[in-house]
């Protein structure tokens, strides 16, 4: 088994049979991504992105820098949900979604991880969980299975 | 991204290894993935061709330099399609029969 340390840049891309605005809604709003997101309940102004659990606690924050809906979606990254990720620096997220002939490319890039170990490793296998998700959702109207 | 294009892409040992080593260390130029391989330039380019048309390697522009990345979502989505669904309860029992019987010969 090889083993790498976590990368300070990650990049996660897939193609959804769903409109951009489609996709857009689906990673903005609370009643979506509970279903694909690890059960979060997220937010996303233009000034701020929120990731809540069923309770209300705070999981993921983040202040939104670039807000241009159904395109392109830049925000900080905070982890709240484990105490050695939240004590390290925000990185950042950056989604961008392509219109490709019926198709959306979405492609998440997660970045400025140079200070934040702890957490470039957390969310390394957690984006592709989430892409996968977010494609079953939309494609087929359920969350994935197990 | 369709399911054939990434197992056609995962079917050669080649490619296998250039993933492994874009695993080890992300966004790699050509030249640096070529000094790793007993390959000249354009085989290896050829390598990334296909594995970029399966959506396993997402090319970056970063000023002169075009970066390599691993896009593990393909083989996520082949795992859930594939493996998730209807053999894991099976395959983990033989999984972990091999781990078992291997540890004991280490």
């Amino acid at each position: 088994m090889t083993t790498a340390t976590a990368q300070t840049t990650q990049v996660y891309q897939v193609f959804i049979k769903a409109s951009p605005e489609e996709i857009w809604e689906a990673i903005t709003t609370p009643a979506f991504t509970h279903k694909y997101f690890f059960g979060s309940h997220i937010t996303v102004t233009a000034e701020a992105f929120t990731g809540l659990d069923a309770e209300g606690n705070d999981l993921v924050v983040g202040g939104v820098s670039e807000y241009e809906p159904p395109h392109r979606l830049v925000h900080e990254w905070r982890s709240l949900y484990d105490p050695e990720t939240a004590a390290e620096a925000a990185s950042r997220v950056s989604w961008e979604i392509e219109d490709k002939d019926g198709f959306s490319l979405v492609t998440v890039t997660h970045d400025r991880l140079e200070d934040s170990p702890k957490t470039a490793e957390n969310v390394a296998g957690g984006w592709s969980f989430v892409l996968s998700g977010l494609k079953t959702l939309l494609e087929t109207g359920e969350p994935l299975a197990g | 991204m369709d399911d054939d294009r990434v197992f056609k892409a995962l079917a050669d040992p080649t490619r296998r290894h250039l993933l492994d080593r874009l695993f080890e260390r992300d966004g790699r130029t050509l030249t640096e993935l070529e000094s790793e391989l007993e390959m000249s330039r354009f085989g290896v380019m050829k390598h990334l061709r296909v594995l970029e048309d399966a959506g396993l390697v997402v090319p970056r522009r970063q000023g002169r330099e075009k970066l390599h990345f691993l896009n593990p979502v393909p083989i996520r989505l082949i795992h859930d399609r594939w493996i998730d669904k209807y053999t894991e309860h099976r395959v983990a029992a033989l999984a972990d029969l091999k781990h078992e019987l291997e540890d004991q010969t280490a």
